[in-house]
């Protein structure tokens, strides 16, 4: 079988950005990644579909052996269509976050930096503000009189109990349990 | 009635019944209705499909008429069967817990939308069975597609920032698995020219071995992310959480399975030579082992089960792993009682977060006390999965390690001893959680130290809001409904086991699968 030079460059090229960028903490990047990956695939679902040929429709005079394969071609149209689908779904998502969070970066895990600094090494602990695209991550920087909507919730250090006096179940909860049995 | 004309109902009936569910936006009773409505005609037809199945071996309809390796075939044989109704019974028992729990139309803060839960829902189920049901790859890798797009949406529901957060991570990872799945399909159809999974084990026997590894391996990696097994598994305790609780129930129950369903066909049908056996078994080894030491360090009863979630999963991997009918047979078993424990205790720990406002074991006591019947809900699934004898988590660990023991490799006894080892540590964490949350009085929680709960990780997204609220009967009576099925499947293990074997046996050699769908003579 042999393979168009031109496609196997551009499926290769695709899927190196596309692993690169989905590798990124940006979300917006981490979609146009999966935008590249998902292209790469559909072209190599063309490539395989084997070397190039007429339009598949039986008219009685084209020999069916001239045919280009059909079927990869319903795969990949099939392919577009939930990546499509997907992507729109992820647009959303994203922008519901970028909502929420005021960020387009992801979110850094407490627990990882729990782990990083158990061993004592304060230094390695991530500052989940640093600067790391040329944007910037806050988007209150960018956007004038924008409301901080991370400051009434302030994320759990690194260390650091949950507060003592928060109310917490039934052990010392201020709401009683209506319909239980065990209310003094 | 000619029984082939059942076969697509499963997924057309959820389809329609969620774009009628969608259509009826603003009656959410309505909505309601068809939702339950639908999914109880699926059980039941499952069911049907299960016995007819059982007698008179595989169904196969060819989708508007085209013979088998040219048009869509889908296929019902005993393991689809199974999986089918089993599904439709713990998708429906979820249905009646979220209508009893109110998520659909009241929510909780309203952070939960009104009309799009029941079609997600249907829709959700709709890929389960689609991929239960698929005789080619493609559309096995749409029944994925579809059940993944519909999780998405059940995963992020209200898009809280915990939500929002989970949901990322969760489907920025089963993108890039569905992306492989795919690379894997094209590779495979320019090496062989077909996506028929009949027709493909014909042909993948003749290609060069390094080739068929190649794709071997391409196809595990796809599927074991979505089966969350060890190296592949790090997304799951940290997405599933934090969705409203019979959601992650059922998504504890069935995703996975799905992944593990894939696992076994491609073990199976496409690559039955035995050179990945030996590297599977490790992989089942560490799935067992890291899963279950992650659920000890959790404080948080909804993270703790989804790691033994993980760590059950490595149960399932080792029946395929050890290749030899009996081992299949024990996985099967085992992902069917796996699919109905898991899903109760997710289902007992709504009710506790219902009831405590708080899932962690730091800040809840005095539950057995405060609704003895909750407690009854829970104690009874919790010995299930630790495998108490004579519960069904038992049979199914019998039935492994017995075909781990007839395989006899070094490595088979070693993921013995694992086995019965990471059946014990099960039990540690649930019995935690049952002497911290149930029996220790409410008095004693508040500054409680003693050496359980000594290095417990709380969940660091957990809401700061305590909310505690009486239990509305419909959550008992579904939970109530879902360990009398845990317990049935105990009750009737050996009938379940018999079909579990003869699924088993239709899945080595694999000549009755081709047989079944090419005819007689198979078409090369």
């Amino acid at each position: 079988m042999s393979v168009s030079l031109a496609l196997l460059v551009t499926m290769a090229v695709l899927y190196a950005c596309g692993v690169y960028l989905l590798l990124e903490k940006s979300m917006t990047r981490v979609i146009l990644g999966f935008l590249l990956i998902g292209n790469a695939t559909n072209i190599l679902l063309l490539i395989m579909s084997g070397r190039p040929g007429a339009a598949p429709i039986v008219d009685g005079e084209t020999d069916p052996s001239e045919f280009a394969d059909p079927l990869p071609q319903a795969l990949i149209l099939t392919a577009i269509v939930i990546t499509f689908a997907v992507s729109a779904f992820l647009m959303a998502l994203v922008y519901r976050s970028w909502r929420l969070a005021r960020e387009d970066v992801l979110v850094v895990d407490p627990d990882d930096v729990n782990l990083l600094t158990s061993g004592g090494a304060e230094s390695e602990t991530p500052v989940a503000d640093e600067d790391d695209t040329e944007f910037g991550t806050r988007a209150d920087a960018a956007v004038e009189g924008a409301v901080d909507l991370d400051a009434p919730t302030t994320a759990a250090q690194p260390g650091e109990k949950m507060p003592e006096d928060q109310p917490m179940g039934p052990g010392g909860a201020p709401h009683p349990v209506r319909d239980g049995g065990g209310e003094k | 009635m000619n029984n082939v004309l059942l076969v697509p109902l499963p997924v057309l009936l959820p389809l329609i019944g969620a774009a009628l569910s969608l259509l009826f936006y603003r009656r959410p009773r309505l909505q309601r209705l068809i939702t339950l409505a639908v999914l109880g005609v699926v059980l039941v037809i499952g069911v049907y499909l299960l016995f007819a199945v059982n007698e008179n071996g595989p169904l196969v309809m060819n989708v508007g008429g085209w013979a088998a390796p040219y048009g869509i075939s889908l296929v019902v044989d005993r393991l689809s069967a199974l999986m089918v109704s089993v599904s439709a019974a713990v998708l429906l028992a979820v249905l009646v817990f979220a209508v009893g729990q109110g998520l659909a139309d009241e929510g909780e803060d309203n952070d939960t939308p009104v009309s799009i839960y029941y079609p997600a829902y249907l829709v959700l189920g709709a890929g389960v069975f689609n991929a239960f049901i698929a005789g080619d790859l493609f559309n096995l890798y749409v029944g994925f597609e579809i059940l993944l797009v519909a999780s998405y949406v059940l995963l992020t529901l209200g898009g809280t920032e915990a939500r929002i957060r989970a949901g990322i991570t969760y489907i920025v990872v089963s993108l890039l698995s569905s992306l492989l799945f795919l690379a894997s399909i094209a590779m495979l159809y320019g090496a062989t020219g077909t996506v028929n999974i009949a027709q493909l084990s014909e042909r993948i026997g003749d290609l060069p071995v390094e080739l068929q590894t190649l794709l071997h391996v391409m196809l595990l990696v796809a599927f074991g992310i979505k089966a969350a097994v060890f190296p592949l598994s790090f997304w799951l305790p940290d997405s599933y959480p934090t969705a409203p609780a019979p959601v992650t129930a059922v998504f504890a129950g069935l995703l996975t399975k799905v992944g593990v369903y894939a696992i076994i066909r491609a073990e199976t049908i496409l690559f039955p030579s035995p050179e990945l056996n030996n590297a599977l078994m490790v992989v089942a080894l560490l799935t067992m082992v890291i899963g279950i030491l992650g659920a000890i360090a959790q404080a948080d009863i909804k993270r703790m089960l989804s790691f033994t979630l993980v760590s059950h999963i490595g149960y399932m991997v080792l029946g395929v792993a050890l290749g030899t009918a009996a081992g299949v047979a024990a996985a099967i078993f085992y992902t069917v009682h796996h699919i109905i424990v898991q899903t109760t205790l997710f289902l007992a720990t709504g009710l506790i977060e219902r009831k405590a406002g708080t899932t962690s074991v730091n800040s809840v006591g005095g539950l057995l006390k405060a609704s003895p019947l909750m407690g009854v809900l829970f104690f009874v699934p919790a010995l299930n999965l630790g495998g108490i004898p004579p519960f069904s988590g038992f049979l199914g660990k019998l039935g492994l390690l017995e075909a781990a023991s007839d395989v006899g490799t070094p490595l088979a006894y070693t993921l013995i001893a694992a086995g019965v080892v990471v059946s014990l540590l099960t039990l540690y964490p649930l019995a935690r959680t049952w002497n911290l949350a149930f029996w220790r009085s409410r008095d004693e929680a508040k500054d409680y130290e003693g050496f359980l709960t000594e290095n417990l990780k709380d969940d660091p997204y957990a809401g700061e809001k305590v909310r505690t609220r009486p239990l509305p009967k419909l959550m008992i009576g579904a939970t109530a409904a879902m360990v009398a099925l845990g317990v049935a499947l105990t009750v009737f293990a050996g009938p379940l086991y018999d079909v579990a074997t003869r699924a088993g046996d239709d899945l080595q050699g694999t000549e009755r699968y081709i047989t079944s769908i090419l005819g007689p003579e198979g078409v090369r």
